[in-house]
């Protein structure tokens, strides 16, 4: 049963990096999500302090904050102090994560986070913290139900907001053109990471949440280029990250975290490689994911 | 104050072997650091430092021992892979050079730790302290680290010095050094070389995550201060070598504070205090140019109200109400008013019960201002062929640019013309 719940909110999580990672890797901005799921760590260690518990909602809102607060530190960095984009985002992201380990340090009593636990996260406890109600009964692992949240809600974000992500994503001067609002979208889409990074943090930590981001959708799109079939394409890559990254975690006795990951790498691989041999066969007899 | 006299006194071995270690470690880093932030390679740093974490678990896998030089030496090996493929990721495929590099660092991150646990759990004893790679040990640095440490900083500072040359072409130019007959393959890879080896050296103080902050933030805020790579390299390292001092400080004085981070942050409190403060490149420099060229073209707007009027009335020492200076021109009442007070400062208007009135020296520069103005619409009107109802916004524009250089050559190409394509006379300081 332990394994089910792990690998379930491994999925759910998956399912939601892998949806949003795709807007990501089309826009070029694969190294800013990476960025924000380290800058978060500050916006969690103060709403835990101003909390003082472990409750999901000011987290949550700590770590939207941070997000939506680092693009717009680097993109000030980039655009008013001309300092090239690369070294903007580095500048930003190290800072915000050496404050959150300073912030973690100085409240060590007060914050039940320590330092192994944000860079790959405990997802082997997930099966421990059950959910009870008033009465007793058990409705399961807590994770579970905060992950299926999540996907609720990206799923909805990406259904209502399909056509405007689409057209910012694509074609950002005729979406002005047309009227909408690409900065609405932009910050939107910024916030959608935040809050999906800070509810990865606690099951599989900053570092991997950036795998499930980025590499999935990375493989996805090397195979395709519907946007619609990236999408569907690098979900389920994502659930078989997790299903793969349980097995060869407990072959291994390793981190499950760690595994995941590491199965995400061996499917790029895997997508890479055949990417790279339909190329070489110069014409394409076939294209199995975009009919 | 006891601690600083006790931290400053470096009576303690410790404390010498830690502030020492983390500056060196801090100021190597920031010299290799600077080659990789004008390359524009700075989240490369980022993706080795995360790729060395596999190295060095294999390596303690297959050597069995903890020995740093082994180490060293698989974390070379991976970080080395790990350029090789990004550069192989981003030549083959669609993906961005930005996916590359996430996609080697998540995923080399997360093999490693998964060795990493795996050999935690395996219950072999000798393994303990290969997690200070995560985040760094710069507060346990022994004797022997620190021998290491400035060995390879000092190799490191032999290579840059032997092809300072060369790095600086492949940095700014590389096409230009390709065709001069440079091996820029050659010096890419010992560039690249050396940089892994600067990460696989400052991971052991800082930690994996914050080793990027090393290389990438003191060169950035040098940036700010030269255009000299030279005197940016040597900025970068003081940057390094004053934040490495100062963590170690910190953490001395409250020893549950990591180094690390606090070295991070202070590298990162000076770099954005040269993005804000630095004179010329700084923001704050550039806000102040800015508001003093917007400060000169409102100036220079309402003198022209105090012309244009006089031109009109054919009085141009007459007192004007703020009304009739409104009536001219599109200008809020504010701005007006703004303008006015700027001038009677530098005593180019005068107030007279309610009223204003421009004094000669206004009048001089309010001419000047004109004529420039006239003189563009007739260069647009004359060597550009447009027509004279198509040349004054653009005169509007550049009549505050315009130099004295450039308003003798505009004189003398349109042979001091007396009126403008509107018929206006232009007006000529006589001097």
């Amino acid at each position: 049963m332990d394994a089910f719940w792990i690998i379930l909110t491994g999925s759910l999580i998956a399912v939601s990096c892998s949806l949003l990672g795709c807007y990501l890797v089309l826009r070029k901005m694969a190294m800013v999500g990476d960025a924000i799921s380290h800058a978060v760590l500050p916006g969690i260690v103060i709403a835990y302090l101003l909390s003082g518990s472990r409750e999901t909602l000011p987290m949550l809102v700590g770590a939207a904050v941070l997000g939506v607060l680092t693009t717009v530190i680097i993109e000030l960095f980039y655009k008013r102090a001309k300092l090239q984009v690369d070294a903007s985002i580095g500048i930003t992201f190290t800072w915000l994560f050496a404050i959150g380990i300073i912030l973690i340090s100085l409240f060590t009593g007060q914050v039940d986070l320590d330092q192994d636990c944000v860079l790959y996260g405990e997802i082997a406890y997930v099966p421990l913290d059950l959910w009870f109600s008033e009465s007793g009964l058990n409705y399961g692992p807590r994770a579970v139900w905060i992950g299926g949240g999540l996907l609720v809600i990206i799923l909805a974000f990406i259904f209502k907001g399909y056509k405007g992500l689409f057209l910012t994503t694509f074609n950002e001067e005729f979406a002005k053109a047309l009227g909408i609002a690409v900065g609405f979208w932009h910050y939107s889409l910024m916030g959608a990471v935040s809050l999906t990074t800070v509810v990865s943090f606690e099951s599989v930590g900053a570092i991997l949440v950036v795998a499930f981001l980025i590499v999935p959708p990375s493989a996805a799109y090397l195979l395709t280029n519907k946007l619609k079939i990236m999408l569907l394409l690098s979900s389920i890559f994502g659930i078989l990250c997790s299903i793969g990254g349980y097995y060869l975690a407990v072959l291994i006795n390793g981190s499950i975290a760690g595994a995941m990951a590491t199965v995400a790498g061996i499917i790029f691989l895997i997508a890479w490689l055949i990417s790279v041999l339909r190329k070489n066969r110069a014409i394409k007899p076939f294209d199995i994911f975009s009919s | 104050m006891n601690d600083l006299f006790q931290f400053f006194s470096f009576s303690d071995p410790n404390v010498r072997y830690v502030t020492l270690g983390t500056m060196v470690l801090a100021a190597t880093a920031a010299m290799v650091g600077s080659f990789s932030f004008l390359r524009k390679r700075a989240l490369v740093g980022d993706a080795i430092a995360h790729s060395i974490l596999p190295g060095v678990c294999l390596a303690f896998m297959v050597s069995g021992s903890k020995n740093p030089l082994v180490l060293i030496i698989g974390a070379i090996i991976t970080g080395w892979i790990s350029l090789l493929v990004i550069d192989g990721i981003s030549r083959t495929t669609k993906l961005k050079n930005d996916a590359a590099i996430g996609i080697v660092l998540s995923v080399f991150f997360g093999l490693g730790i998964l060795l990493l646990t795996s050999i935690q759990h395996s219950g072999n004893a000798s393994q303990a302290g290969l997690d200070k790679f995560l985040f760094g040990k710069a507060a346990s640095l022994t004797k022997d680290d620190i021998i290491t440490f400035s060995s390879i900083g000092i190799v490191l500072i032999i290579v840059v010095l032997l092809f300072y040359k060369e790095f600086k072409l492949i940095s700014f130019n590389p096409d230009y050094a390709k065709v001069i007959g440079l091996p820029v393959k050659f010096l890419e890879f010992i560039l690249a070389t050396i940089t892994v080896l600067a990460v696989a050296v400052g991971i052991q103080a800082v930690g994996v995550v914050l080793m990027a902050a090393l290389l990438i933030t003191p060169a950035s805020g040098a940036r700010f201060w030269t255009h000299r790579l030279g005197n940016m390299i040597v900025i970068a390292m003081v940057f390094g070598a004053l934040s490495g001092f100062f963590g170690s400080y910190i953490s001395y004085v409250a020893p549950n504070m990591p180094t690390g981070p606090w070295v991070v942050m202070c590298l990162s409190i000076l770099a954005i205090g040269s993005i804000w403060f630095a004179p010329k490149r700084g923001m704050l420099a550039k806000y102040k140019i800015q508001a003093e060229n917007k400060k000169k073209i409102l100036v220079e707007n309402v003198l022209k109200l105090f012309y244009h009027l006089g031109e009109s009335s054919n009085n141009f020492e007459a007192e004007r109400s703020i009304d009739e200076l409104l009536a001219t021109r599109d200008l809020r009442k504010i701005e007006l008013n703004r303008g006015l007070q700027l001038l009677r400062k530098d005593n180019s208007v005068r107030l007279k019960e309610g009223n204003w009135y421009i004094t000669s020296k206004g009048l001089n520069e309010a001419k000047r201002v004109i004529k420039l103005h006239r003189l563009w619409e007739m260069y647009l009107n004359q060597r550009l062929k447009l027509e004279p109802d198509h040349v004054h916004n653009d005169a509007e524009a550049i009549e505050h640019i315009i130099t004295p250089e450039l308003e003798k050559q505009l004189e003398k190409e349109l042979n001091y013309p007396i009126k403008d394509p509107h018929e206006s006379i232009i007006p000529y300081n006589k001097d």
